[in-house]
């Protein structure tokens, strides 16, 4: 390689090491504030990487599994409450488990169901306590074919909603 | 080591060599594509969950991992042609952005169309779409780079530059499912382990990756010749190419 070249090459080389590193710092700097939500275990203990903790009355996004069992819905409204814990793999549900719970009035999205991934956008009202304003369904990154789910038992139905719950849809 | 491609460096020979796998490249395309997509969208099996809105998978994923590795592709280009200053690789570099810029853009939008039946949005400012939104923005940044200058050569640098600089966001694409948590899922095919859906998925995944793949390439072989015609047209084997076969 002819030394102009050699030259040319440790200058692009060089340049883009620095870049690398100063992404990296930025990145390593941000990263508290790119997460999109707290765990739940996060809002009693603090986040993961530095401890900050949530305070009452302050608006955030939390994602966790919905326990199973723990929905509860309003008969004659689209009110509903749950549980959530931390999302973890395989997924496991222990009574242990701190949780937090969400309250949301409105159509909770098709993918809801006991046992999967949401991430809810509210207040956080008490220590454990979040009133939401938007769920949101998070799902996997595992697809499976109908009939084999139905082999393996999963439960994929969406809710279902009566006239009298609809009517009270605010929006 | 290299000696075998430097005929090629030519852009007479490069332009000809192209013009011969053209149609080759274009036979494949369409085989592959209307095998993938069929299959794809019709016999593919339904997602026990997300139902037939499963299907858009088949072209999300495919156009999400081709607007990175055209990225790649145009930056390794560019690279190549800031060190050692081949021409070719600027005009090359110059042909892939429009087509990776489109792609990225195809795989915002089927992923919004997704984002809104299951995740009941259409956009949310996480790390994985906005990382891809920056890489959209990215394209366009070089695109008009590109043609901000009336010297060419000043161009490719320019825009050389910048695409180097913003390689820097791929493993931030790549890996923001998995450094920060999303509301955007991890991999399911674009990893070391196998896929995380059954056989009967993923084949006619692989049959439409190809496919957009080729197209992909199809499409980029072709802009590339007019890349060459446009930075050659001085040049008297592309005057001689216009005597010979008149304007098209």
């Amino acid at each position: 390689m002819n030394p102009r070249r050699k030259k040319r090459l440790t200058v692009v080389i060089s340049i883009l090491a620095g870049l690398s590193v100063v992404a990296g710092l930025v990145l390593y700097a941000l990263s508290q504030n790119i997460d999109l939500f707290y765990k739940p275990s996060e809002i009693y203990q603090g986040k993961d990487d530095n401890g900050i903790k949530p305070i009452i009355g302050q608006r955030l996004r939390i994602g966790g599994l919905v326990v199973p069992g723990s929905v509860k819905r309003d008969p004659n409204n689209l009110k509903v409450t749950f549980k959530l814990v931390d999302m973890k793999m395989p997924i496991e549900f222990n009574d242990s488990d701190l949780y937090i719970e969400v309250h949301y009035d409105g159509i909770l999205p098709d993918l809801f169901r006991e046992g999967q991934g949401i991430v809810a956008n509210g207040v956080l009202v008490n220590g454990n306590f979040i009133e939401a304003s938007e769920v949101l369904a998070k799902h996997d990154e595992n697809y499976i074919p109908r009939e084999l789910a139905d082999d393996m038992g999963e439960q994929h139905e969406k809710l279902n909603y009566s006239k009298e719950q609809l009517k009270s849809q605010k929006y | 080591m290299w000696k075998w491609l430097h005929p090629y460096a030519n852009p007479e020979v490069s332009y000809h060599f192209v013009g011969k796998l053209l149609p080759w490249i274009s036979k494949i395309t369409i085989l592959l594509l209307a095998i993938g997509i069929v299959w794809a969208l019709v016999f593919a099996p339904a997602d026990y969950q997300q139902g037939d809105s499963f299907r858009i998978f088949y072209i999300h994923v495919p156009t999400a991992i081709l607007s990175m590795s055209i990225y790649i592709a145009m930056a390794s280009a560019a690279f190549c042609s800031l060190v050692w200053q081949f021409k070719l690789a600027d005009a090359s570099a110059a042909a892939m952005a429009p087509v990776g810029a489109v792609i990225t853009a195809i795989a915002l939008f089927t992923g919004a169309a997704w984002g809104k039946p299951m995740w009941g949005t259409w956009w949310i400012w996480d790390a994985r779409l906005t990382s891809e939104l920056v890489l959209l923005f990215l394209y366009l940044g070089i695109i008009a780079l590109h043609n901000a200058f009336e010297d060419k050569n000043l161009a490719g640098k320019a825009a050389g530059i910048l695409s180097l600089v913003g390689v820097v966001n791929i493993p931030i694409i790549k890996y923001s499912v998995e450094w920060w948590n999303t509301l955007h899922q991890g991999a399911t095919v674009s990893k070391m382990e196998a896929p995380s859906m059954s056989i009967e998925m993923f084949l006619p995944f692989v049959f439409s990756f190809l496919g957009i793949a080729m197209l992909v390439t199809y499409v980029i072989s072709i802009r590339f010749r007019t890349e060459l015609l446009a930075r050659n047209g001085m040049r008297p084997w592309v005057r001689n190419l216009i005597t010979e076969e008149g304007v098209k």
